[in-house]
C-alpha cells in the first residue's frame, strides 16, 4: 500500500531549540479509513498535526498528501490539497453565527471577486445563494440545522465540537484531523461522537485522530499509531496495541492525567 | 564634532533608556504595551517642576515628583487595568485603555498648566567641561550618572531582591506565581510604582536638559522610548538601555547629518526597520505558537 | 451564556423585527428627514455641526474596517484623513482639477499608502502594529510640513474651493454641501453594509475573531489585511477630502494625534464592528464639544474617559449589540428551501 496510500508521512521531525519534539515519525493513512494516534501527554501529537497543517516547518522527512509532496507549504496550500483540522482547544469564530462559520470554511471554495460582492453581481447572488444552501445542508447532515442563526459562543460544548468538525469539512477536505474531540466530553456524548466519526466514514471521509478517550480510539480506528517522547513505538490494528507491552509501559510508566496536552 | 554629537546622543539616550524601562517592566508582566507611559513622564516633568518651583529644594522635589508619578503608576493599574484582568477582557481592550489614559493625563495636564511650554530649573550646577574635541555639559555628566545609577539600582531591585525575584516569577508564568503565594497583583503593582518612578526621573533629566517642559512633551519622547525598547528586545532591561543609547544618537547624528527637521523621525525609520527586520529586537526571546 | 437560544421576546429581537418588517417604510422617513432638514432649520451653523458629524461618521466607518471587523487598532488614521485632503486640496488650488477626480486621487494616494502601512502587517500583532500606525500618523505630519515645495508646510493650503457641479458652488449656505456629503456618507455606508455581508467582510471577522483558525481555513490572512487597510484608508481620505472643503483650508496640525483618538473614541463608543454605532458615536462626540463650554475645555480629555469607560463597562460599545434576528437568506435561498421541504414532507407522505 506504500505508494499509493492517501496520506504518507516518512520520518518526520521537529526540533524546538534543543529540544527534539517529534523525531522520525512515520504513518500512512489509506483513503477511506480512520487512523488515530495515540501517546502520553506531551508526546508531541499536536506537533504532528502542526506539521501536517503547515502551522510549523518539518525539519527532517517528507509528507505526501495525494500524490504530492506538502511538507512546509503554506496552511491555505495545504487546505486547497484537501486536508482540514480541528483544534484541540475549540476556534471557532465565537462571535459569528453557526452558519457563517461554515460559510467561512466554504471561504477557499467561494470564487466570486471583491467587485462582484461590491455590486452584488448575478455571479454573486448565483454563488453565494448556493454556498449557503450547501452551509445549511451540511449543517443539516451533522445535526445542527436548528442552531444555524445561533452564535457560536452560545453552542454547548458538544455542538461546538460538530461545528468545528463541520467547519473544517466545509473547505471541501478529505481528510479530516481531528485534534482530541472527545476531550471534555461526558461518556454520551462521546458515544454520540464515535457515532458521528463513523457516519463520517461512512460518507467517504478518511480521518486522522487524536485522542486520549481509549474507549472512544479503540472503537472506532481502523489502525492506530502509538508515539511515547516524540517517537514512534508502536502500530497496529485496535487489538494488537491494546495488548502491546511497550505501549502499556508507556502509558503506565508515563505521568498519566487527564491535563491539557499542548 | 562627530563625537561631540555621539556624546549628545548618549547623554539624551540614557533619559530614553529610563523611558525605555517602564515599557519593558510593564511588558514584561502584562505583555501590554503601555501607552500611558509617555504621558506618566510628561506628569513626573511638571510635578518636579512645580515642587522644585515650590521652594521644596531640588531633591525632594524630585522625591515628592517621584512619589506622585509612581502613585499615578499604580492608580492607572489599580482604576483601569486591574479590572479589565479580574474581566478577562481581550488584549485589545487593555490597549484602548492606556491609549484612553494617556489622553487623559495629557490633557488635565493641559488644562492645569497650559499646553505652552514652561522653563524647567537646571538640576546640575551649570558649567562646561572641555575633554579634547568635546564640550561636556554638567548637565550632560548628570544625566549620564544618575541613569546609571539608576539602571543599577532597577537591575539590582530585579534580579537580587524578593520582590525581583516574584516579578522574574509572575513574568514567566502569573498563574503559577499566583499558586506559589506570590501576590501576583501586588506585584503588577510594584511593577507600575518602579515604571512611574523612573518615568518621573527621565522627565526631570530630560527637562533640565532642554529646560523645558510641556504637557505633550510624553508623546514624542514616549514614542522614541518605545522605539528603544523594542530594538532592545521589549522585556529586557539591558535591551532598553542599548536601545536607548542607540536612538539617542542616531537622533543627533540624524540632526547633523541630515539637518534638524530629521531628528524625530530617526526614532521611527528604527522602528519600522527593526520590526521588519527583527521584530524580537535585539536581546528579545522568540516566541513559539502554540496550538 | 446561559441564554442558548435566540430570546423571541426580549426587548432588542422585538426592535430590530420592528426595524426589518418596516424596513422601507423608515428608510423613505429617514430619506424625507434627511432631505427637508435643510430647508426647514436654514440655521448655517447648525447645518455645518451636522456635516461635520457626517464627515466624521464617515471617518469611523474607515476605521471601523480595520478596528471593528478586522480587529486591527490604527492609532494614525488622521493620517489617512490627511493624505486625502492634502491630496485632493493641492490637486483643486494647484492644478485646477475640479472636486470629484481631487477626491479620487485623494483616495488613490491614500490607497496605496495603505497598501505601504499594510505590509508589515506581515510580520505584525497587536500592539505593534498600532505602535507602527502611529508612528505613521506622526510621519505624513512631519512629511506635511517639511515638504513645502508641494505642501507649502506650515502655512498648509488655504481658499480650498469649494466643489460645483454643473458650474454651480456648493455650499452650507445653498445647502448643497450638505446634500453632496450625505450622498457620500449613504454611498459609503451602502459600501460597508454591502462588504459585510460577502465572503470579504466574513474573512475579515474571522481574522478578528481568531486569525489562526482563519488561516488553517485557507484565508489569505495577508491578503485582506491589506485590503482592509486599503478600504479604510479609502473611505477615510474621501471623507478628508470633504473636511477639507467643508472647513476650506489645511495645515499640519489639522491632522494630529488627537483627531485619530477622537476617530477611535467614535468607533468604540458607537461599537466595534457596527455600522449604526459610527453615526452614534460621531454625533455625540461632535455635537458635545457644541453644547456646552465646559465640555469644549474638557473634550480631549472626555475622549480619553469614554476609552477607559467603554472598554470597563460595555466594550461592545453603545450599539454594539449582536442581532437577534435569524440570519437573512435571500430569498432564493428561502424558495429552494421551502421546495425542498415540501418535496420531503411529499416523499414520506
Amino acid at each position: 500500500m506504500a505508494d499509493n496510500a492517501y496520506l504518507s508521512v516518512k520520518g518526520i521531525t521537529k526540533r524546538f531549540g534543543g529540544i527534539v519534539a517529534v523525531e522520525q515519525v512515520s504513518f500512512e493513512i489509506n483513503k477511506g479509513e480512520v487512523v488515530s494516534i495515540i501517546g502520553p501527554n506531551g508526546a508531541g501529537k499536536t506537533t504532528v498535526f502542526n506539521m501536517l497543517t503547515g502551522v510549523y516547518q518539518v525539519d527532517e522527512g517528507t509528507i505526501v498528501f495525494n500524490g504530492e509532496e506538502i511538507q512546509n507549504k503554506k496552511p491555505k496550500h495545504i487546505v486547497m490539497a484537501g486536508m482540514s483540522r480541528t483544534f484541540q482547544n475549540i476556534r471557532l469564530f465565537q462571535d459569528m453565527r453557526v452558519i457563517e462559520n461554515v460559510l467561512i470554511g466554504a471561504h477557499i471554495k467561494t470564487s466570486y471577486s471583491f467587485l462582484d460582492s461590491t455590486f452584488r453581481t448575478a455571479r454573486y447572488r448565483k454563488e453565494e445563494d448556493e454556498k449557503v444552501l450547501q452551509a445549511i445542508e451540511l449543517l443539516k447532515s451533522v445535526g445542527l440545522e436548528h442552531r444555524k442563526d445561533d452564535y457560536a459562543s452560545n453552542l454547548p460544548y458538544g455542538d461546538q465540537r460538530k461545528l468545528e468538525i463541520a467547519r473544517a469539512i466545509a473547505t471541501g477536505a478529505g481528510l479530516l484531523l481531528l485534534d482530541e474531540p472527545a476531550a471534555g466530553m461526558n461518556p454520551k456524548e462521546s458515544e454520540e461522537l464515535m457515532l458521528f466519526i463513523r457516519s463520517l466514514k461512512q460518507k467517504g471521509y478518511t480521518v486522522l485522530l487524536i485522542e486520549h478517550d481509549m474507549s472512544v480510539v479503540m472503537n472506532i480506528s481502523d489502525r492506530i499509531y502509538v508515539i511515547d517522547h516524540g517517537k514512534p513505538i508502536a502500530h497496529g490494528l485496535p487489538v494488537e496495541i491494546a495488548n502491546n507491552e511497550r505501549v502499556i509501559e508507556a502509558y503506565l510508566g508515563g505521568v498519566h492525567k487527564d491535563a491539557e496536552d499542548n | 564634532m562627530i563625537a561631540q554629537q555621539i556624546f549628545n546622543g548618549l547623554a539624551l539616550g540614557m533619559g530614553y533608556a529610563l523611558i525605555a524601562v517602564g515599557y519593558s517592566l510593564v511588558f514584561g508582566i502584562l505583555r501590554l504595551v503601555n501607552f500611558s507611559h509617555g504621558s506618566v513622564y510628561a506628569f513626573g516633568a511638571q510635578m518636579a517642576m512645580v515642587f522644585i518651583g515650590l521652594r521644596f529644594g531640588v531633591i525632594p522635589g524630585l522625591i515628592a515628583s517621584m512619589v506622585l508619578t509612581g502613585v499615578l503608576g499604580v492608580a492607572i493599574d489599580k482604576l483601569a487595568l486591574e479590572p479589565l484582568r479580574k474581566k478577562k477582557s481581550i488584549p485589545i481592550a487593555s490597549l484602548i485603555t492606556t491609549i484612553g489614559i494617556s489622553n487623559i493625563v495629557t490633557n488635565l495636564l493641559i488644562v492645569a498648566f497650559g499646553s505652552e511650554k514652561r522653563a524647567f530649573p537646571p538640576l546640575f550646577n551649570s558649567g562646561t567641561l572641555q575633554l579634547g574635541k568635546i564640550v561636556v555639559s554638567s548637565t550632560q555628566i548628570g544625566m549620564l550618572v544618575v541613569s546609571l545609577i539608576l539602571m543599577l539600582i532597577l537591575v539590582g531591585i530585579v534580579f537580587y531582591t524578593k520582590i525581583g525575584l516574584a516579578m522574574r516569577a509572575a513574568e514567566q508564568n502569573p498563574k503559577a506565581a499566583n499558586l506559589m503565594g506570590i501576590n501576583v497583583n501586588f506585584v503588577i503593582s510594584f511593577t507600575f510604582f518602579l515604571s512611574g518612578i523612573s518615568a518621573s526621573i527621565a522627565g526631570s533629566l530630560v527637562g533640565s536638559y532642554y529646560q523645558i517642559v510641556y504637557p505633550n512633551m510624553g508623546f514624542m519622547a514616549g514614542l522614541k522610548a518605545f522605539a528603544a525598547a523594542v530594538l532592545g528586545g521589549i522585556g529586557s532591561l539591558p535591551g532598553a538601555i542599548i536601545g536607548g543609547l542607540i536612538v539617542g544618537v542616531s537622533e543627533s547624528m540624524a540632526a547633523t547629518v541630515l539637518g534638524s527637521t530629521y531628528r524625530d523621525s530617526m526614532a521611527f525609520i528604527i522602528l519600522i526597520i527593526v520590526l521588519i527586520v527583527r521584530p524580537n529586537g535585539l536581546f528579545g526571546k522568540k516566541g513559539i505558537t502554540k496550538v | 451564556m446561559t441564554n442558548t437560544r435566540m430570546e423571541k421576546h426580549s426587548f432588542l429581537y422585538q426592535f430590530e423585527s420592528f426595524i426589518s418588517k418596516n424596513q422601507k417604510l423608515l428608510l423613505i422617513l429617514l430619506a424625507a428627514f434627511l432631505c427637508l432638514l435643510p430647508k426647514s432649520v436654514n440655521n448655517q451653523y447648525f447645518l455645518t455641526v451636522i456635516v461635520k458629524m457626517a464627515v466624521y461618521a464617515m471617518f469611523g466607518l474607515g476605521l471601523n474596517i480595520l478596528t471593528g471587523y478586522t480587529g486591527l487598532v490604527s492609532l494614525g488614521h488622521a493620517g489617512f484623513v490627511a493624505i486625502g485632503a492634502y491630496t485632493a486640496s493641492l490637486c483643486a488650488v494647484k492644478l485646477g482639477l475640479s472636486f470629484f477626480p481631487s477626491m479620487l486621487l485623494g483616495m488613490v494616494a491614500a490607497g496605496l499608502v495603505g497598501i505601504l502601512l499594510g505590509l508589515p502587517t506581515l510580520r505584525l500583532t497587536g500592539t505593534y502594529l498600532s505602535i507602527v500606525t502611529l508612528g505613521f500618523g506622526e510621519i505624513i505630519k512631519m512629511i506635511a510640513m517639511n515638504w513645502s515645495p508641494v505642501t507649502n508646510g506650515t502655512l498648509g493650503v488655504k481658499n480650498i474651493p469649494k466643489p460645483a457641479v454643473f458650474g454651480m458652488k456648493l455650499t452650507i449656505a445653498n445647502h448643497g454641501l450638505y446634500y453632496l456629503v450625505m450622498i457620500i456618507l449613504i454611498v459609503c455606508t451602502v459600501f460597508c453594509l454591502v462588504l459585510v455581508k460577502s465572503k470579504t467582510g466574513r474573512a475579515l471577522q474571522a481574522i478578528k475573531g481568531d486569525e489562526l483558525a482563519s488561516v488553517m481555513m485557507g484565508i489569505n490572512v495577508t491578503y485582506y489585511k491589506i485590503l482592509a487597510f486599503v478600504l479604510s484608508a479609502c473611505i477615510c481620505a474621501a471623507a478628508g477630502a470633504l473636511y477639507a472643503t467643508l472647513i476650506g483650508y489645511v495645515d499640519p496640525n489639522t491632522f494630529n494625534f488627537d483627531v485619530s483618538t477622537l476617530i477611535l473614541s467614535i468607533v468604540i463608543l458607537g461599537g466595534m464592528g457596527t455600522i449604526r454605532g459610527m453615526f452614534l458615536g460621531a454625533a455625540i462626540l461632535i455635537a458635545l464639544p457644541e453644547v456646552s463650554r465646559f465640555l469644549m475645555v474638557y473634550r480631549f480629555v472626555l475622549y480619553g474617559v469614554i476609552l477607559v469607560v467603554m472598554m470597563r463597562f460595555r466594550p461592545q460599545g453603545i450599539l454594539g449589540w449582536k442581532s437577534q434576528l435569524p440570519y437573512k437568506l435571500s430569498r432564493q435561498v428561502v424558495e429552494r428551501l421551502k421546495t425542498a421541504e415540501t418535496e420531503e414532507a411529499g416523499d414520506n407522505g
